[in-house]
């Protein structure tokens, strides 16, 4: 194995014992550094270590992330979970058998080709031993060596049929979350704040507040801290009395300057940008002789978990400890550390379960809460939830974006030149990476710091608005164009896919209406422009589940449209046939999926990620905007923020091209895209009628019919 | 003033002292200790929080706790066991029906009461059943497929 392929987090952590660690009892204790966030990835990285230690996978033993004991794999994100801890621990597992083999055979004085393994033991002869026996310390100290892994020469995941096995506590309702974590001693608490980045607190109408809310049975302590309020209570009951009158009081002013929502393009280009170019190419090629035009976007989008923002924070001498539920643990505790002036080793931040988040919601605000107003609990431990209306409210928005695309064809039809174009603000105001605290709190205390300005990661990791941007086909002429925007009235942050959704959307839908123009079928065109076998192979899969150009008549207002892309142009291959029906509003019928994945370690669970992503990827694209107001985010509930239900998610099949002598890919985000654009490409089909700004509503569907028919 | 209320709890007799229209949730999770009754949101909007009050599915963040006096309360913790699961129990585990787990309770107990007053509901039928049961991680097809496994047999 070449250098190039050893992880980063393995190159960060070359230790065997800082990935596993045998048991006495014959377990292995893993600690990888990535959370479960609702996708299982620790069921993955189970299989992947019994696997390789040949072990009954109940015997591994997973150990939920923390600072104090897990190498720091940064966040839990971009679909890279299986592809970096993934990779680490399989390299980790197979030093780990290859060395204990060793040991055994030495000691034995035989050769270790003779040496069996079966269920974790050694075998030779009539001598065994386990890995606990056979690992001593100095067999753990030493650095990983990704020599010891075997090629799989094609051989498919051995384990891969195993479900989950925290399904069964979820199932049976003992599984415990983050919300219901109850130390000895626990206080409740809660904070209030603007809804603004931009506010003042009415001193005269806190004055009066203060008694009032000091005045609840249950409540011990009422904490001021710039714009912060904070309470601290014996039951939940007393801070809902407290939230109640804080509401009645209205104790903030400010203003968020947002546009209106068919202004968003608009907006977003006259704001002050940081232009880069992502990618420019110009091989000779034939002059165009049609050249196509438009622009799509999409709406700012809210994360809209169904579980709530929670963290318990305790004080001791040795330091502050938070519970968690964020997707970056290290990253937390460096900025928390920032924030309170600590060291970054008297902080400890242990991961425990939340719902599902789909990137960057309130999870490391809350912790940050929780710790900010645990120093006034005189070291007992406080548990902090935000309300509904406080997630939705002070979460970080998905962004809003705009992509322009110019493309051109030759005589014959084939593309010469392409030119994509983004408008955005940056995808990440995550912490721990910038030289001040970006945790919300802390930029609203009296002495805060500044608020972060959104901004990308480096296109070598798939960058933010970006993601995407450069179209998967074959074109002579090339120039992406990214144009950061410098200005957020409302926080911004990472949501699950980044720019890939949008850009996505105007690749596939602009090869969809140049392909329409041309009277070409859009399979067909596709695969005239893409070389790679893999992204091809996806395609005609999705094609072939959908019964693509053998279908005869449809009824009126139905329509098939197909897309694909390579997520981040380095991940998961994903192509997407949508069948939708529109009538008042568009519905999805059934979405045919083909994804390939590299080597597939769980089918179920790369399934249910590639279908639940193409699901919430419908709900964004035909239902979803976030509502804004000078006063901030005004869709604050399920009521305001209406996302597909029961009734209205399509039937879903997915089919997984297994590659297992390739690396294996993540499938959480891979579907996003293609999801989206399938169904423009389909509404288009149904009615004639190019849908290029989502959110696709009842309303635009009606503006964009008369607009289009004129 | 907190008052003492009286309702029998997963088949069991129960007393509780709470506050006058504190919602059942927070009695269910805080007092009682049964932490598989998920809140959401609070609002009567998600789901989460569902639990059966006699043969009914309702919310349990509002439904007061003077509401269930003298009556029966059924959580996950009381839908069924590893040693005697509810055939939802068994489905959802056979469908891997979740992700994240955390609508799953409402789910779980929505659905148990649709069967308890239909047992051979049709899919149009279940889907509209668990309609105001949000879902944010995209298993809706898998949780079908588990009652309408049960359903059918």
């Amino acid at each position: 194995m070449t250098q190039a392929a050893v992880p980063e987090s393995l190159r960060k952590h070359p230790r065997l014992r800082q990935w596993l660690l045998p048991a006495p009892d014959g377990r292995i204790r893993a600690t990888p550094g990535k959370v479960d966030i609702g996708q299982g990835i620790s069921h993955t990285l189970r299989l992947i270590v019994a696997e390789e230690l040949q072990l009954d996978p109940a015997r591994v033993e997973m150990v939920p992330p923390s600072t104090r004991t897990s190498p720091d794999e940064a966040v839990t994100s971009g679909s890279l979970s299986v592809q970096h801890s993934g990779a680490a621990l399989r390299l980790a597992a197979a030093h780990l058998r290859e060395a204990c083999r060793e040991r055994f055979a030495q000691r034995l004085g035989v050769p270790a080709a003779s040496v069996t393994l079966a269920g974790g033991m050694f075998t030779a002869g009539s001598e065994c031993a386990g890995y606990s026996e056979l690992a001593d310390a100095a067999l753990l100290d030493a650095e990983v060596d990704p020599a010891h892994l075997a090629p799989r020469a094609g051989r498919p995941s051995a384990l891969g049929a195993l479900g989950r096995e925290d399904i069964a506590r979820k199932v049976f309702g003992e599984f415990r979350f983050i919300h219901d974590l109850a130390p000895e001693g626990l206080l409740h608490g809660q904070v209030f704040r603007p809804r603004m980045l931009d506010a003042q607190l009415d001193e005269a109408a806190w004055l009066r507040l203060q008694p009032r809310v000091e005045g609840i049975a249950g409540v011990l302590q009422v904490v001021r801290d710039g714009l912060l309020i904070g309470v601290l209570a014996e039951s939940q009951h007393a801070l809902a009395q407290a939230a109640e009158r804080v509401a009645f009081a209205t104790l903030w002013q400010g203003s968020a300057d947002v546009p209106q929502p068919h202004e968003v393009a608009q907006w977003l280009k006259s704001q002050p940008l940081d232009s880069t170019v992502v990618q420019q190419r110009g091989d000779a090629a034939p002059a165009g002789a049609r050249v196509f035009r438009a622009e799509y976007g999409r709406a700012w989008l809210q994360h809209a978990s169904i579980g709530l923002a929670c963290a318990l924070a305790q004080w001791a001498p040795e330091g502050l400890q938070v519970w968690s539920h964020s997707q970056g643990i290290f990253n937390l505790r460096r900025d928390l550390a920032l924030a309170f002036g600590l060291p970054e080793a008297s902080v400890t931040v242990t991961h425990a379960e939340g719902a599902g988040c789909y990137g960057h919601n309130g999870a490391d605000d809350v912790a940050f809460d929780a710790a900010w107003l645990a120093r006034h609990a005189g070291g007992r431990p406080v548990r902090l939830q935000w309300t509904r209306q406080q997630e939705m409210g002070n979460a970080p928005l998905g962004p809003a974006m705009a992509v322009g695309v110019e493309a051109a064809v030759d005589d014959a039809g084939r593309l010469v030149a392409w030119k994509q174009e983004v408008w955005s603000q940056g995808h990440g105001t995550r912490p721990g990476r910038g030289a001040t605290p970006a945790l919300l709190g802390a930029w609203q205390t009296a002495d805060p710091a500044p608020v972060t300005m959104a901004v990308n990661a480096a296109l070598a990791v798939g960058g933010g608005s970006e993601r995407n941007a450069v179209p998967p086909y074959e074109v002579p002429r090339l120039e992406v164009l990214n144009h950061r925007v410098l200005a957020m009235p409302l926080r911004v942050s990472a949501l699950r896919g980044l720019g890939a959704q949008v850009n996505v959307l105007a690749a596939e839908s602009m090869m969809d209406e140049i392909a329409r123009a041309l009277g070409r079928d859009p399979l067909a065109y596709r695969l005239e422009h893409l070389a790679d076998e893999r992204a091809r192979a996806v395609l005609q899969e999705a094609a072939r589940m959908a019964g693509w150009g053998t279908t005869g008549e449809r009824a009126a207002g139905v329509g098939r449209g197909l897309a694909f892309a390579r997520y981040k142009n380095t991940g998961a291959y994903c192509a997407v046939v949508a069948e939708v029906e529109v009538q008042e509003q568009a519905r999805v019928r059934r979405l045919w999926i083909a994804a390939d994945l590299g080597l597939v370690v769980h089918p179920d669970g790369a399934r249910n990620q590639v279908e639940g992503g193409a699901i919430q990827a419908a709900s964004w694209t035909l239902r979803e905007a976030a509502d804004l107001g000078p006063e901030g985010v005004r869709s604050e509930d399920w009521a305001s923020y209406p996302i597909l239900r029961f009734s209205d998610v399509p039937q879903v099949e997915v089919s997984l091209i297994d590659r297992p002598d390739h690396p294996s890919l993540g499938a959480g985000e891979c579907s996003i895209g293609p999801t989206a654009a399938a169904i423009a490409n389909a509404i288009d089909d149904a009615l004639g009628i190019r849908m290029r700004v989502m959110p696709f509503t009842a309303d635009s569907l009606l503006r964009e019919a008369q607009r289009q028919g004129d | 003033m907190s008052a003492e209320f009286a309702f029998t709890l997963n088949g069991q007799a129960t007393r509780v002292r709470a506050e006058p229209g504190q919602p059942l949730a927070g009695v269910l999770r805080d007092t009682c200790g049964l932490k598989a009754t998920r809140v959401g949101c609070g609002l009567g909007q998600c789901g989460s929080c569902t639990v059966l009050l006699d043969d009914q599915a309702v919310r349990a963040c509002e439904t007061s706790i003077e509401a269930v006096a003298g009556r029966a309360v059924t959580t996950l913790e009381g839908l069924g066991s590893r040693d005697a699961p509810h055939p939802l129990q068994a489905a959802f585990i056979e469908e891997q029906a979740l992700q994240c787990g955390f609508c799953t309770s409402g789910m779980l107990m929505r659905a148990a009461a649709l069967l308890q007053r239909n047992p051979h509901p049709g899919e149009d039928e279940i889907r509209q059943a668990l309609q105001d049961n949000l879902c944010r991680c995209g298993v809706h097809n898998r949780v079908v497929r588990a009652v309408r496994k049960v359903a059918a047999a």
